[in-house]
């Protein structure tokens, strides 16, 4: 059942994705409101599915790479929609939602049986931990996107091409001003993230660091948007150099995200338990 | 008069910019006249009803008519007498337009596809204005009244349903509309302008009216600088003071009389930090330029020269063309219902000499039997006459149906020439004034209006 479901929403999203495009493409308006009513939907179904499968396996379905990715495009989903309903940004969905979408094709080619949990990870903590971490994820996510949408623009204004592209953006300070939203929500999570990993592991193995490489670049993802984080709130920082430092450490979020658990071996690693 | 020719035609004469030189479209206007314009043209015996319309770049006379030559040629002679022209330079100014012509000429020209400027807003309001003046002295009739109804909804569905007036197409408002794109809204943003000139205000006047916080006005003398802050609604300081103004300032417009750079890349440098990196918009229309180009190179610094917001406007403009074509298939449309409606107007007097001559044909029979039906009572005879009109509508209910059917078709001049020879109608020469309530209805134009 909750396959059946899963794969409804991958089909919504991707009729929503459609309409986003349409509506960058045309600006066609009831194109934006059929992709939001449609977005809803898969959102909708998307929970739904999440939740049969918690039913269905008996334990939180946050433990390989299917429900990982799957559970990062829910989030994203989710905060685009909430971002939405407060602050609306004039063609995000275009960026979002079909990035969401691409999460989501790669979720669905992971392995979606549902394997008996391994004894060391039954605990309280296995979802306080792993929904923190993946909605700092989906943040961040939301924050690249946001501030992929700030360099073209700021790209066209800077070279004076005001065209097509420039009239489907919004304003640049409206653009860092989310990014800088993101960021102080995200980058919160990301601390919390690491911080309730670290009490887990002391339960779990009774040391609270071990090095394991998804430690290691999970601390290195942090001092990337740390630094970030820091420049904007002292020096200043914005702009071209937060947009780039903001794909930046996107980029280094990815590698521990994926990189790590398909590369190396340790206890974050889907590569041994697929095994 | 034979049946069908008599529905008003619709005849529009005028200059724009284009056929005539100013001094001709002031002579036209008839603006020296005692008589005001709108009641010369409406004292023409062949008219109608007319609308004029003058503005600074057309002058149109629009007539409904029953004699379309004879209106055209009293129009002339009139604007020949007095606006004090010889003929041949008004013949040669001078377009006509008649029927659907004058209708989607009325239009383009409300819907401001004819104007110098096109997607202008102002036409349309003076449009309105004509308007109003011929319905204050009753000039405009039913045939008027809808057209220019319809020429304002037209013009209105142009207006939100393209992008025809979203493209900005003066130096001031460019840079107004480049300063929302980089601030988003600029309520709470700060304003400087550098200098003086025309421009320059007008364009710092279009950021305070677009919502901008305080404005600082810089000037070599001070004295024309705390003048200028005073018309403008900010404060003012001398040119040595511009470097620590940069600091809170957002958007600079710089039109400074000097020979060379008054702003090169370090000086705006320096004052990035202190600025925390906020963005900084500087919109240079001096000549030779005030600001080093270099400028632009520099984080979060946006740099637009006066050629650089020409740009911006010939883009713009071709937009506004694009646009345009959209524009002109949605007038197409709407003349074309505009143009069924008018042709249907004749069946107008067949419909109520058909009914006419029914209630005459009923009254006739009733009275002949007048001395039969005296002896009913009051109840009797009230039924009796409900009866009888009932039978005359109930059988002239489906022929009016079909007449009003066909009156939207191009040729209804069949069907109007068998009612009239089947009943035995003739002798429409006394034709009864046309009346809004005997109109046929289009709904199809109410769902769309």
């Amino acid at each position: 059942m909750h396959k059946f479901l899963f794969q409804i929403t991958v089909f919504i999203y991707f009729v929503s994705t459609v309409g986003f495009l349409v509506h960058i493409i045309t600006l066609r308006k009831d194109a934006e409101r059929i992709a939001t009513g449609f977005l809803f939907a898969g959102f909708g179904f998307h929970t739904a599915a999440f939740l049969m499968r918690w039913f269905a396996g008996g334990h939180p379905p946050l433990v390989n790479l299917h429900d990982s990715l799957s559970f990062t495009a829910w989030a994203m989903v989710g905060s685009f929609i909430l971002f939405q309903w407060c602050c609306k940004l004039k063609s995000l969905g275009a960026f979002v939602v079909p990035f969401a979408m691409i999460i989501m094709t790669a979720s669905s080619f992971q392995s979606t049986e549902i394997l008996p949990l391994p004894p060391v990870l039954k605990s309280i903590w296995l979802p306080i931990h792993a929904i923190i971490c993946l909605f700092a994820d989906a943040i961040f996510a939301l924050a690249f996107c946001i501030a992929i949408m700030f360099l073209l623009q700021e790209r066209q204004i800077k070279k004076k091409r005001l065209g097509a592209v420039f009239k489907r953006l919004p304003s640049l300070e409206t653009l860092d001003a989310m990014n800088k939203r993101c960021l102080t929500v995200g980058f919160p999570l990301l601390t919390l993230g690491i911080v309730t990993g670290s009490i887990w592991a002391e339960k779990a193995w009774g040391s609270y660091w071990s090095w394991d490489p998804k430690e290691t670049w999970s601390l290195i993802t942090w001092f990337v948007y740390a630094a970030l984080f820091h420049q904007r709130l002292t020096v200043g920082w914005r702009g071209r150099k937060a947009a780039i430092m903001t794909i930046v450490g996107f980029a280094v979020l990815i590698f521990t995200f994926l990189g790590v658990s398909l590369l190396f071996s340790g206890a974050h690693s889907y590569a041994t338990w697929l095994k | 008069m034979p049946l069908g020719l008599n529905r008003p035609q619709i005849v529009l004469l005028g200059v724009n910019h284009n056929t005539a030189p100013l001094e001709v479209r002031e002579r036209l206007s008839l603006c020296e006249s005692d008589t005001p314009a709108p009641k010369l043209f409406a004292g023409l015996s062949s008219c109608t009803e007319v609308v004029f319309l003058s503005t600074c770049n057309r002058v149109e006379v629009l007539v409904s008519t029953n004699c379309m030559d004879e209106v055209k040629e009293s129009i002339k002679e009139l604007w020949v007498d007095r606006g004090k022209m010889d003929f041949k330079t008004l013949q040669d100014s001078l377009y006509e337009y008649e029927g659907m012509f004058a209708v989607r000429h009325l239009f383009r020209v409300a819907s401001s596809l004819d104007s110098m400027v096109v997607g202008e807003p102002q036409i349309l309001g003076q449009l309105k204005d004509a308007y109003r003046v011929a319905s204050e002295a009753n000039t405009a009739g039913m045939v008027l009244n809808r057209l220019l109804h319809k020429a304002f909804s037209v013009a209105k569905k142009i207006r939100t349903e393209t992008r025809i007036a979203s493209h900005a197409v003066s130096i001031s408002y460019a840079a107004v509309e480049l300063a929302k794109k980089i601030f988003g809204d600029l309520s709470g943003k700060n304003g400087m302008l550098i200098g003086a000139g025309e421009m320059a205000e007008l364009a710092a006047q279009h950021l305070m009216a677009s919502g901008a916080g305080k404005l600082v006005v810089a000037n070599r003398t001070l004295s024309r600088a705390v003048k200028l802050a005073g018309s403008l609604g900010g404060s003012a300081i001398s040119l040595e003071e511009v470097e620590n103004a940069l600091i809170d300032a957002d958007i600079v417009i710089s039109s400074t009389g000097a020979p060379g750079i008054v702003l090169n890349k370090d000086r705006v440098k320096r004052i990035m930090r202190p600025r925390r990196h906020r963005l900084l918009f500087f919109i240079d229309i001096a000549v030779p330029r005030d600001i080093d180009p270099k400028v632009n190179d520099i984080d979060n610094v946006y740099l637009y020269d006066i050629d650089d917001l020409k740009g911006v406007i010939e883009f713009n403009k071709a937009e506004r063309e694009k646009e345009a074509f959209k524009a002109d298939r949605m007038v197409e449309a709407e003349v074309i219902k505009f143009m069924a409606w008018l042709e249907s107007l004749n069946v107008v007097p067949v419909i109520q000499h058909l009914q006419k001559k029914a209630e005459a044909v009923r009254q006739r029979e009733i009275s002949r039997s007048q001395k039969v039906l005296e002896s009913l009572n009051d109840e009797q005879q009230k039924a009796l006459d409900i009866l009888t009109r009932s039978i005359v509508q109930k059988i002239l209910h489906d022929p009016i149906v079909c007449i009003k059917k066909g009156a939207q078709e191009k040729n209804n001049k069949m069907i109007l020439d068998a009612t009239c020879r089947l009943f035995g109608i003739d002798g429409l020469e006394e034709t009864p004034k046309l009346q809004d309530k005997d109109l046929p209805d289009d709904s199809q134009d109410k769902t769309i209006s």
